[in-house]
């Protein structure tokens, strides 16, 4: 990767998908992810969500931090960086992956891929090459960042498969969930895994800067009933909330960006224990958190179902109504195809357990006059939305 | 032994009195000693099979008085040797002669030879403070457990009511500070200035003017407090102490190399040495400088990532060299009389001129006009030389380790400008030597197995010290590497013939249950 000298003087990158993106955009609505313009929203919020959940939502998924990891002891760096056995992982397949500091405590989520034998790639949320630099001593290892040389673009939703496939990308029949292939598109080569961040049907294109017009063009040139949308980063949100994502930075302060003492968290307290494998060897922060594993659990970032209609917004969570305070609500939406309030909220448990019966207390405005309210909440540990078409094999075709 | 309890990687002096002192308790101590005889820095080096150089340690302090009673060193041939005085050399002959508690000199003013005994009194007395936190692991500061709060509170008191009100002002104005305003403060001879500036910076990548120089003289001043520094070397205790650690049962197998500390489950079990052989053992003890230690023999792979990073990051690049002369005859040093060669000489004429030898070490230069100390061991045991024949041994401050353009160029060269410039004090000498030996950073780094070749296995910089030393999860020596401990000079109190990194590490390691 080359950065030019004067890049400073385009603070704000554009991705290779920017002109179709802003072509579509009718709202202009636009933020930054990880110094890139990217949409919050293209046209309609509702649309964009239905297209996730019933049709086919295209986000330009570049700005992610991608990094490159190979060489031969590629495999022993990543099983001693990540807290998870990836023993089981091989060429062409994907693992949900979390890393933490020496204490135990998150600095990030990601999704491993292993493109082929010692070759390795690394998706982010935040920007990471320091740690991964870091945690290079004694390993023989290359580690690039390919954030700015590969276009990705995430195609989700019910009719995804159909529509990549009407595009012209062949192949897709026998690719299951975490899997990769190496395909093409008109001629262009393409990979495709069946990954996301929606908890729908799903894939991620991943391919050269050059080729991203017209694997856009493919995408939205295809014809027929398939409902695709391109979608910003506020569908995004409501979509991974109800897949019972997290993210780390927004649902907790992620390690390397904690000042406080006690601010950071560990995987078992923002429910990621199951990626946490303490026999597997080695791994950084694995004596902190086996010692924490034989503690009571001291807090949960917790699925929350939160009683009534009302918009709950910034909360804190009690057990007991008018009872002790034990939480805060850390992310919520009203989920349309649930028809429920959702929120992700970090709790202190009690005795190693959640309290029984949660309660949030929020202010919320009716025509511009605010009111108090309580609403009974309802701990859940399975994902709040999980469709079986999400992970059939071949997809359903429409 | 076929498998021992403790094996401790590294015969140095501080291994040994490790060793001593667990063996002692009743454990089974297996000692792996790389070189070819105990003592690493402080055992003798042979020349030309006919002169013994005291290694890096020719002037030592008294071993502390627990350690010689506790290992019963006096049974094996212990004693302090005889008191020496530190003469400044001055070019025109016009030396300084600084005594135990009086100096001399022609240069010197009325006032400065009135200020210096109240002064050393002073300082000797700050270092006095600060022997609950040297004689102790340093204590956590977070979880601290009694101990901890007890060393604390002995340093508290040693330091408000052991010191007085007035003098600890003056300490807590001091410890941080260097050693140039100190000097410059107190006396007006530059030579006199420049004379003990030196025990503030020989070992250290440090100038007079370096923050935290009063600090690495007050921990020179509490060997002092043992008693007089003496040419006495090495040796002789590191040969009591290895027949003390024998004594009480311990194994010492020397040309043994450590390969690699075995760890399993974040706990080490044993060693690898060089051969493939496997020793395993319940608890592993590290002699070895802790980046060796972590980062050759477990490997940053067994560590998490940001305690791999810090001891990657230890400051510990040595910057002594040392020059040995085989001498055919007694050398003359102008102004000296033959029988005051048995004291220590230093070529450090003022602050400025050490501050300017300094400077070019910082990048990556050599002096042109180095500081040096030098004494001649010879005069102190003639056994050590053939009849008629003489040792000198010199330390040489502020040599690179990172020499730009590499040692194996420019070290005759190097060596050359020394012997030019003890030409100088001592007309003559060139025509003396027989033979020599010049050890670079780098030679001694190859040479005693410590990363960076470093006097101190660390420097004793400030944010390298106490609860800091060698970096904090491996302060108390134990380490995050279950069952696998430090007792070198790399940790807490550091460098120096002490022995105290030795003993403070037995006596946690036993206090956290032994090898059970």
């Amino acid at each position: 990767m080359n950065i030019s000298h004067e890049h400073f003087r385009q603070p704000i990158g554009r991705t290779p998908f920017h002109d179709r993106m802003a072509a579509l955009s009718k709202t202009e609505n636009w933020t930054t992810w990880n110094c890139y313009k990217v949409p919050r929203v293209v046209d309609k919020l509702s649309t964009e969500y239905f297209a996730v959940r019933s049709g086919c939502a295209v986000m330009d998924l570049t700005p992610m931090e991608k990094y490159r990891i190979s060489g031969q002891d590629a495999r022993a760096y990543l099983d001693r960086l990540v807290t998870r056995d990836i023993s089981n992982l091989r060429p062409g397949r994907v693992t949900y992956v979390v890393w933490c500091n020496d204490d135990g405590k998150v600095i990030d989520d990601g999704t491993l891929f292993q493109l082929k034998e010692n070759t390795y790639r690394l998706c982010a949320q935040h920007h990471q090459l320091d740690w991964l630099l870091m945690s290079a001593a004694g390993f023989d290892v290359q580690i690039e960042v390919e954030t700015h040389d590969v276009a990705a673009l995430a195609v989700q939703g019910p009719t995804s498969y159909s529509v990549l496939t009407a595009a012209g990308i062949d192949g897709l029949d026998e690719l299951k969930p975490f899997g990769i292939r190496n395909l093409e598109c008109g001629g262009m080569p393409v990979t495709v895994s069946r990954t996301g961040y929606t908890g729908d049907l799903g894939y991620e294109l991943w391919t050269d800067p050059d080729h991203a017009e017209p694997l856009w063009d493919a995408i939205f040139g295809v014809q027929g009933q398939y409902d695709i949308h391109a979608m910003g980063l506020d569908a995004l949100e409501m979509v991974r909330i109800e897949a019972g994502f997290i993210m780390p930075g927004f649902d907790f302060n992620t390690a390397n960006s904690t000042i406080r003492d006690g601010y950071d968290r560990s995987p078992y307290e923002v429910g990621l224990g199951w990626v946490v494998n303490l026999d597997k060897g080695h791994f950084c922060g694995r004596k902190a958190l086996k010692a924490e594993n034989e503690r009571p659990a001291r807090r949960r970032l917790t699925k929350l179902v939160v009683e009534g209609n009302k918009p709950v917004g910034e909360a804190f969570v009690y057990a007991g109504k008018n009872g002790r305070q034990v939480g805060e609500i850390k992310c919520t939406i009203w989920s349309p195809i649930l028809k429920a309030n959702l929120a992700l909220a970090d709790i202190d448990c009690i005795n190693g357990r959640l309290p029984e019966r949660l309660w949030a207390r929020f202010d919320y405005q009716r025509e511009l006059k605010w009111r108090t309210a309580w609403a009974r909440c309802h701990a859940q540990t399975k994902p709040f939305y999980s469709p079986d078409h999400k992970s059939a094999t071949p997809p359903a075709r429409f | 032994m076929i498998r021992p309890d403790v094996i401790i990687i590294g015969a140095g002096h501080n291994g040994l009195v490790c060793a001593a002192y667990l063996a002692r308790a009743g454990m089974d101590v297996l000692v792996l000693e790389s070189g070819e005889s105990t003592g690493g820095m402080a055992a003798p080096r042979v020349l030309n099979d006919d002169y013994h150089f005291p290694g890096l340690a020719h002037v030592t302090y008294p071993i502390s008085p627990t350690i010689r009673r506790d290992l019963k060193l006096d049974r094996f041939g212990y004693a302090p040797g005889k008191a020496i005085d530190t003469i400044a050399l001055d070019a025109n002959g016009e030396h300084l002669t600084i005594s135990a508690n009086s100096i001399s000199g022609n240069r010197l003013g009325e006032a400065d030879i009135d200020a210096y005994p109240e002064f050393r009194k002073q300082y000797l007395a700050f270092a006095n403070s600060l022997s609950p936190l040297f004689n102790n692991k340093p204590p956590r500061l977070k979880d601290m457990g009694l101990r901890d709060t007890a060393t604390l509170a002995r340093l508290g008191w040693n330091i408000r009511v052991g010191l007085g009100r007035e003098s600890m002002y003056e300490f807590l104005r001091v410890a941080a500070i260097n050693i140039y305003d100190v000097l410059n403060e107190t006396f007006d001879s530059e030579q006199l200035q420049g004379a003990l500036a030196v025990d503030a910076v020989m070992g250290s990548a440090m100038g007079p003017r370096t923050p935290g120089t009063v600090l690495t003289w007050l921990q020179r001043l509490f060997g002092e407090l043992n008693g007089a520094p003496s040419l006495h070397s090495g040796e002789q205790l590191v040969n009591a102490l290895t027949q003390s650690a024998e004594d009480a049962g311990a194994v010492i197998r020397c040309n043994t190399r450590v390969r690699k500390i075995l760890v399993e489950d974040s706990k080490a079990f044993g060693v690898e040495l060089d051969d493939g052989e496997l020793v395993k053992a319940k608890l592993v003890i590290s002699n070895a400088d802790p980046r060796t230690t972590f980062s050759s023999l477990v490997g940053a792979p067994q560590l998490d990532t940001m305690f791999a990073n810090r001891v990657a990051q230890i400051r510990g690049s040595g910057v002594v060299g040392k020059l040995h002369l085989a001498l055919g005859g007694l050398p003359e040093f102008t102004g000296i009389d033959p029988t005051g060669l048995t004291n220590r000489f230093l070529v450090a004429p003022s602050m400025r001129y050490i501050e300017h030898a300094f400077n070019p070490s910082k990048y990556g230069e050599c002096p042109d006009n180095p500081v040096l100390e030098i004494t001649l061991p010879s005069t102190h045991n003639n056994a050590l030389a053939p009849d008629g024949h003489h040792l000198m041994s010199v330390n040489v401050a502020f040599l690179p380790y990172d020499l730009d353009g590499g040692w194996a160029e420019q070290k005759t060269t190097m060596a050359y400008k020394v012997i030019s410039q003890l030409e100088r004090y001592s007309p003559g000498l060139k025509s003396l030597i027989v033979d020599h030996e010049f050890l670079t950073p780098r030679d001694i780094e190859n040479e005693f197995d410590a990363t960076g070749g470093h006097w101190h296995h660390g420097e004793l910089s400030i944010h390298q010290s106490f609860m800091m030393r060698p970096t904090y999860g491996a302060a108390q020596y134990d380490t995050p590497i279950d069952k696998l401990f430090l007792c070198g000079a790399g940790s807490h109190p550091g460098g120096g013939l002490t022995g105290l990194p030795g003993r403070n590490a037995a006596k946690r390691i036993l206090e956290l249950g032994g090898a059970k």
